[in-house]
């Protein structure tokens, strides 16, 4: 089935996911279109990183369906490597490689996976880092960066292989208060140039500016959501009351 | 967490308690040579009247004891080289995907992790044979061969516990984001995951290197000619019990002398690697 | 139980595949074979317990506020952890064993020490001066709060240690303190060379009577390592039988 931009860009109906013993996510429903830019909230163990990392595959879900563009995921056949190419993905421990320099890690993955040519890669790799405002750090080791400089460089990496979604997993929760707001600001330009993103965050006030819609999870199970402004001033749900009570 | 319980742990950075190996430092040597030094007087006030000094019995048969530890030199070079290149990839093979692969590789590393070191160079002496066949060439095998294959078969199995440690490691983070990338396996490992482990690896294979140059002297059990036998064999030609103490000291203080800079270096990597 | 059958079985491999295992059906071999069995695992065993002990002793001295206590236990440490076993051995039985001789009754120098009790001590002093610092290591590793929180509890320092530090010490030196004893069974094997009447020595004598060399050698490698694997996977039990959940002695 073709997708259309009309249809959902990631379509995520009722993901079931058991680590051992733990149910973790309680059959999830969501839809993602494009350009659209949604924020997941809620409390820690409410299944908010598992559900990311199953809708790029790094973890397989048990019951349920997640499309994207279009591309079943829950598939024992699913081509991973095309898939991650559509998904971008950006962790809370930007986990750059430790061997290779800033420009490297960005370079790394469209020379070698898909087989770019390295000059075209590199013009691009360097507007990217120019584009998360670290014109300079090229050469710079990983180890030499402080952790807001690596988490932009683990953007502008992702966003090297020119994925059609990407995915934040508290990508701010690491990071001293300082150097939040760089990330921050960087994540709300690509939002605001089209790119389409779901992502798990505590900052409230971040979600409220640049989410076309957020979501709350708890215990696995996705109690409410809305338009940012509704959401916050008017929750329905109890539990999405006491939540927010607890935050702001 | 579930603890390692590899010898060789490059694991051990990241858990206390056990910072057990042992460092070679200069007054090691000069705890040795003091040894000796008193060894040697002591030797000296029992020689009998009109028989040469200690001293002088060493250093006549210094050149040959030469020649004998080069011997252990060569031997262990030439394990670690063996080991190294079969144990690399049978560490790596531990780690893949395929069961079969993995318990297979798994059941070859600890068969010669629990061989003990002499049983091993028995093996290999008397059941190796002493020439092989290869087309029209023949290939003889002398002994130090055979022990020096013998010694590798450990080294190997070390080797192997060492790659696994070290690419076991690896923060889980490492393989997520170079998954997210959509990079293949094969990819991961080579590009992102091996070129990290080597610096952690360096230190605790330098290390078996050391103990594996103090573990030559057992081929001198099988009858290898190198420094310990001909040692032995000095102490009997010498036959006198005053030379007993000091010439196995001398034997000592080579070894030393020899483990020494290597224990330095090791030490110095360590740190380096260890800031970054 | 008669196993003679068994026997039996073994002569038969013998006399129509040539495969020789006289071990097995002739009594003589299988009798000192086993013999040689029992004082390796005699071996074993007395240096497994000897050096443990010789480990906290020492451990326990080296806390000691006496400096000339802990130099010459970090001589002692030094000297055997720096030095090849088998040299230390030839050391022991040679060198020492040279002036610890009695005149006997008729008149020829016997010596005093059995050469199984010089490898038993060797091996127990080379392995126990690891484990010296194995337990200290682990000592170490215990946070000062913590002995200082079951003290403000009102232990005396000595029930802290027993109570609290040194079962926390225990846990995190046990993986090492594994390893060191798994060495030190590999490491018993070189009582060969003073002619201890263990495994390796008998399948010697028995390989030059009989010829069956790779009969023997493969008997032994497998016993070996078999040796060695019930040790592992003991130690191993052991040690998941301890773990404390959720604690990482990191």
């Amino acid at each position: 089935m073709a997708w259309t931009p009309d249809r959902p860009l990631v379509s995520i109906k009722d993901v079931h996911k058991i680590f051992g013993n733990l149910e973790v996510l309680k059959g999830i429903t969501m839809d993602v279109m494009k350009r659209e830019v949604v924020c997941i909230i809620g409390p820690s163990g409410s299944g908010k990183s598992t559900l990311l990392r199953c809708v790029n595959a790094l973890v397989p879900i048990e019951r349920g369906s997640i499309l994207v563009e279009g591309q079943e995921v829950n598939d024992a056949k699913l081509d991973k490597l095309a898939l991650r190419r559509k998904v971008g993905m950006v962790f809370q421990q930007y986990n750059l490689f430790p061997h290779k320099t800033a420009l490297e890690n960005v370079m790394m993955a469209p020379v070698h996976v898909l087989k770019r040519d390295r000059k075209e890669v590199e013009t691009q790799a360097r507007a990217l880092i120019a584009k998360v405002r670290l014109t300079g750090k090229e050469a710079s080791y990983p180890g030499e960066l402080s952790g807001g400089q690596q988490q932009r460089i683990a953007i502008a990496r992702s966003l090297a292989m020119n994925p059609d979604v990407m995915l934040f997993d508290e990508v701010t929760a690491a990071l001293d208060p300082e150097t939040v707001k760089g990330v921050l600001v960087t994540i709300r330009e690509l939002a605001e140039d089209g790119m389409t993103c779901m992502i798990v965050t505590h900052e409230m006030g971040f979600a409220r500016e640049v989410a076309n819609r957020i979501y709350f999870t708890d215990g696995g199970v996705l109690v409410e959501h809305g338009p940012p402004k509704e959401f916050f001033a008017h929750p329905r749900d109890p539990r999405t009351k006491q939540f927010l009570d607890q935050i702001l | 967490m579930i603890v390692d319980r590899t010898d060789l742990a490059v694991l051990k950075p990241f858990r206390t308690g056990a910072r057990e190996p042992w460092r070679i430092s200069i007054w090691h040597g000069v705890a040795l040579a003091a040894a000796l030094a008193v060894a040697v007087g002591e030797a000296q006030a029992q020689v009998a009247a009109g028989e040469p000094g200690i001293v002088e019995t060493i250093l006549k048969w210094t050149p040959l004891l030469a020649q004998g530890f080069a011997l252990n030199i060569a031997m262990s070079f030439m394990a670690m080289a063996i080991g190294t290149a079969v144990g690399v990839p049978l560490g790596l093979a531990q780690v893949s995907l395929l069961p079969p692969v993995r318990t297979g590789s798994w059941f070859v590393t600890q068969f010669f992790r629990n061989s003990p070191w002499l049983v091993l160079l028995f093996y290999c002496m008397l059941l190796l044979p002493f020439e092989l066949r290869i087309g029209n060439t023949i290939v003889p095998l002398p002994g130090w061969l055979k022990s020096t294959i013998g010694l590798s078969l450990p080294v190997m199995a070390n080797v192997s516990e060492l790659v696994r440690g070290a690419v076991r490691s690896i923060p889980f983070g490492q393989w997520e984001a170079a998954d997210s990338l959509a990079m293949s396996r094969r990819q991961t490992l080579t590009m992102v995951i091996l070129p990290q482990c080597v610096k952690r690896m360096t230190p605790p294979w330098m290390n078996l290197y050391a103990i594996l140059t103090v573990a030559t002297p057992l081929t001198s059990v099988v009858g290898v000619s190198e420094a310990m036998t001909l040692t032995g064999d000095i102490l009997s030609s010498e036959a006198r019990t005053e030379l007993l103490v000091p010439m196995y000291l001398y034997l000592l203080l080579w070894f030393f002398i020899y483990c020494y800079p290597i224990a330095r270096a090791t030490l110095a990597l360590e740190k380096r690697f260890a800031v970054k | 139980m008669d196993l003679q059958p068994l026997w039996d079985w073994f002569r038969v491999l013998y006399e129509t595949t040539g495969i020789k295992f006289t071990i097995f059906y002739d009594a003589f071999d299988r009798a000192r074979f086993l013999n040689s069995f029992l004082t390796s695992v005699r071996l074993m065993a007395v240096c497994l317990v000897a050096s443990v002990v010789i480990g906290v002793i020492g451990a326990w001295i080296q806390g000691s506020r006496l400096r000339v206590l802990r130099l010459v236990t970090q001589g002692y440490i030094q000297f055997f952890r720096n030095t090849p076993p088998l040299v230390q051995l030839y050391f022991f039985y040679f060198a020492l064993g040279a002036y610890l001789k009695v005149t006997g009754a008729n008149g020829i120098a016997v010596p005093i020490v059995s050469n199984f009790t010089w490898a038993a001590i060797c091996l127990s002093f080379y392995a126990g001066s690891f484990n010296i610092e194995i337990f200290r290591a682990g000592i170490e590793a215990v946070p000062r709060e913590t002995l200082e929180a079951a003290e403000s509890l009102g232990y005396s320092r000595l029930k802290a240690y027993a109570y609290v530090i040194l079962p926390l010490a225990f846990r995190i030196s046990l993986p090492a303190l594994n390893n060191n004893l798994v060495n030190l069974i590999k490491t018993t094997t070189i009582a060969y060379a003073i002619a201890v009447p263990e495994m390796l020595y008998v399948a010697n004598q028995i390989w030059s009577d009989e010829s069956n060399v790779p009969e023997m050698m493969n008997v032994l490698l497998v016993t070996y390592v078999a040796l060695v694997g019930l040790l592992v996977w003991v130690m191993g039990r052991w040690e998941r039988a301890l773990t404390i959940p959720g604690y990482s002695p990191v």
